[in-house]
C-alpha cells in the first residue's frame, strides 16, 4: 500500500511538471511568439503613446511665439510646486502695458506628471510630451526655463 | 549579548530553549517591499512573527491636509500602486457624494472598465510574484506577458503605466482614446485563450498545491475579527464584496459572482483570486460595447469646497476595501484625512496563521496576502 502511494506520487509529480515543461518548451520552438522588446537596442523603433506623460513642454511656433499669458492657473493648480511663473510688464508702443511671462520655470525633479497643471491652462499653452529619458549627470540641469529665448505671447492671445 | 570568544555552558541565558531570532527584510526578495519581519524560530519552526513598518511611510494622510480636493487624489495612486486606479476612484466617490456632483454616464462605465482592468493587472502581478516566492520562476513571465496588455492600454487611454491620475472630481481628465475599445476586446480573447497556460503550470501543479493547500488556515470567525477584506476574507468565506453589497457607480446594472472559497488556506486564496480574474473580464464584456455617448465630465465649480461634516466612501480594490474618510470644517483643503488600507489589516493576521507551522510556509502564508507594503505604510 505504502509502496503504491509513493509511486502514483512520484508518477503524479513527473506528469505534472511535464505539463508544465511542455509550456515552456513550446515557447522555446516558437521564437516568434515571445514578445520581449530588447529596450536600448530598438530605440529608434519605440513607440510610445502620444499621450504618454513624460515631462512638460511649451510648444513654440515657426515664429517662436507661445500662447502663455501669465495667469498662473498651472502654477496654482501643481499640488509639489513644480511650476514657477515669472511675469513681466511690456509696455506696447502706444504706451500701453501688458502682462507677459519672463520665464515658466518647471523643476522636472519635483514633477510627478499629475497632468493637473495641463487641464488647469486655460489658453492651451503646456503638454505634455512622450520623453522618458531624464537621466543627467547635474541635478541642476533638471530645472528647466519653458520659454525659449526670444519667444513672444501669439497676438490675439489674451 | 555574548561575548564571542566565550564558550557558553548555560544556553538558558540566550532564551527559552535555544530559540533563534532572525530578521527578514527590510530588504528582502519575497517580501516585495521594505517589509520588516522578526521572526522568533524554535528550530524550523515559528513560534512568532512581529512586522515592523515606517520603512517606506511618507505620511500621506498629513500631506493630503495640505492639498486642495482637486490635488490630493494623485497622491493616493503612490498607496496602493498596483490599484492606483481605485484609489484614485474612491477619493473622487467621496467628493462627488460630499459636493452633490453629477457624473456622466459616460465617465461611469469607463471608470467601472478601468478598475476592473486594474484589478486584472494587479492579480496577474500577483500570480507571477506568489509563484515566484515558491520557487517557480517561469510564471512570472507568463503573467507579465498578459499584464503588459493592460498597461499598453492605460498608457494609451491614461498617459502613465501605474500611477495614472485619470480620474477627477465629476469624471474623467479627458476622453477615451479612439483605439481603447478594440484594445480591451483583444485582451479579452488574449486573456481567455492564454489562462489555461495558468492553470497548466501552476495550479495543477502536484508541487504548488502541497505546498499550498493546508497551509496558513484562516477561519471565518477570524477573517472578521482581524478586519480582513478582500479576497483573503473571501477564501475564508466571508461575504465582503463591497461591489455586490454597497454597489458604486454602474455595478449594480452589470452580473457578476462573488467569489467565495470555505477552505480558507492558501491554495484557496490562490483559487478565488484567479477566479476572480474571470469575472472581472466578464463585468468588462458586458460594459465595453455599452459605452454611452456624452461628456466624460460633469459641471464642477472652479474651487471645490467640501461642506463642514464627515464623509466616508469605500470601494473595493484588488486587495479589499479602501476607504477614505474626511473632516472637512468647509475650506477648500480637508481638516482631516484618514485612508483604510486593506494591506494593513490583511498584515495584521499574519502571526495568526503562520505560527507553528514551518519557516518554508511562511512565503506560500504571506505570499497569498497579497502585500503592498507603500499601503500598509502610506
Amino acid at each position: 500500500m505504502f509502496l503504491k502511494d509513493y509511486i502514483s506520487d512520484v508518477v503524479n509529480g513527473v506528469s505534472s511538471l511535464l505539463k508544465g515543461m511542455r509550456k515552456t518548451g513550446y515557447y522555446f520552438t516558437h521564437p516568434k511568439e515571445i514578445i520581449t522588446e530588447q529596450y536600448p537596442d530598438n530605440r529608434a523603433t519605440l513607440l510610445l503613446s502620444e499621450r504618454f506623460k513624460g515631462e512638460v513642454v511649451m510648444p513654440h511656433d515657426a515664429n517662436n511665439e507661445h500662447t502663455c499669458t501669465g495667469c498662473t492657473a498651472c502654477e496654482l493648480a501643481c499640488p509639489n510646486g513644480t511650476i514657477k511663473v515669472v511675469t513681466k510688464f511690456e509696455v506696447s508702443p502706444e504706451g500701453k502695458k501688458k502682462k507677459a511671462i519672463d520665464a515658466l520655470v518647471y523643476r522636472l525633479e519635483l514633477c510627478t506628471m499629475c497632468n493637473l497643471c495641463i487641464v488647469a491652462c486655460p489658453s492651451d499653452a503646456i503638454k505634455m510630451a512622450p520623453n522618458f529619458e531624464h537621466s543627467v549627470f547635474d541635478r541642476t540641469k533638471l530645472t528647466k526655463v519653458l520659454n525659449q529665448p526670444g519667444s513672444k505671447i501669439r497676438e490675439g492671445i489674451e | 549579548m555574548y561575548n564571542q570568544t566565550e564558550i557558553i555552558k548555560d544556553t538558558s541565558e540566550l532564551g527559552a530553549e535555544g530559540e533563534l531570532v532572525i530578521n527578514m527584510g527590510p530588504q528582502h526578495p519575497a517580501t516585495h517591499g521594505v517589509l520588516h519581519l522578526v521572526v522568533t524560530l524554535n528550530g524550523e519552526t515559528i513560534k512568532k512573527i512581529e512586522p515592523h513598518l515606517g520603512y517606506i511611510h511618507r505620511s500621506i494622510e498629513k500631506m493630503c491636509e495640505s492639498l486642495t480636493y482637486r490635488q490630493f487624489i494623485y497622491v493616493t495612486s503612490r498607496m496602493d500602486y498596483l490599484s492606483s486606479h481605485i484609489n484614485n476612484l474612491g477619493c473622487a466617490l467621496l467628493v462627488e457624494k460630499g459636493m452633490a456632483i453629477e457624473v456622466p454616464d459616460r465617465a461611469k462605465y469607463i471608470r467601472v472598465i478601468l478598475s476592473e482592468l486594474t484589478r486584472i493587472a494587479s492579480h496577474e502581478l500577483w500570480l507571477g510574484a506568489m509563484a515566484m516566492d515558491l520557487g517557480a520562476f517561469t510564471p512570472f513571465f507568463y503573467a507579465f506577458r498578459e499584464r503588459e496588455m493592460i498597461t499598453d492600454i492605460m498608457e494609451d487611454t491614461c498617459g502613465a503605466r501605474l500611477t495614472m491620475n485619470y480620474i477627477v472630481p465629476g469624471g474623467l481628465m479627458y476622453d477615451i482614446h479612439p483605439d481603447f475599445q478594440k484594445k480591451v476586446k483583444a485582451f479579452i480573447t488574449q486573456f481567455k485563450s492564454k489562462v489555461t497556460e495558468y492553470e497548466d503550470l501552476v495550479t495543477n501543479n502536484v508541487i504548488f498545491q502541497s505546498r499550498t493547500k493546508g497551509v496558513g488556515i484562516l477561519s471565518a470567525e477570524d477573517a472578521i475579527s482581524y478586519g480582513c477584506t478582500g479576497p483573503v476574507a473571501r477564501a475564508s468565506g466571508v461575504s465582503c464584496d463591497i461591489r455586490k453589497l454597497y454597489p458604486y457607480e454602474v455595478y449594480d446594472k452589470v452580473e457578476f459572482d462573488e467569489v467565495l472559497e470555505t477552505a480558507g488556506d492558501s491554495f484557496a486564496r490562490y483559487i478565488v483570486r484567479v477566479k476572480e480574474m474571470n469575472q472581472s473580464i466578464r463585468i468588462i464584456e458586458q460594459l465595453i460595447d455599452n459605452i454611452p455617448e456624452g461628456d466624460f465630465v460633469g459641471k464642477t465649480k472652479n474651487v471645490l469646497k467640501l461642506p463642514k461634516g464627515e464623509f466616508y466612501t469605500r470601494v473595493e480594490t484588488a486587495r479589499g476595501e479602501f476607504g477614505v474618510y474626511i473632516v472637512s470644517e468647509g475650506g477648500t483643503t480637508p481638516h482631516r484625512i484618514k485612508f483604510r488600507s486593506p494591506g494593513f489589516s490583511n498584515l495584521s493576521v499574519l502571526n495568526h496563521i503562520a505560527a507553528g507551522s514551518k519557516i518554508g510556509d511562511l512565503m506560500a502564508s504571506m505570499g497569498t496576502l497579497d502585500l503592498v507594503i507603500p499601503d500598509i505604510d502610506r
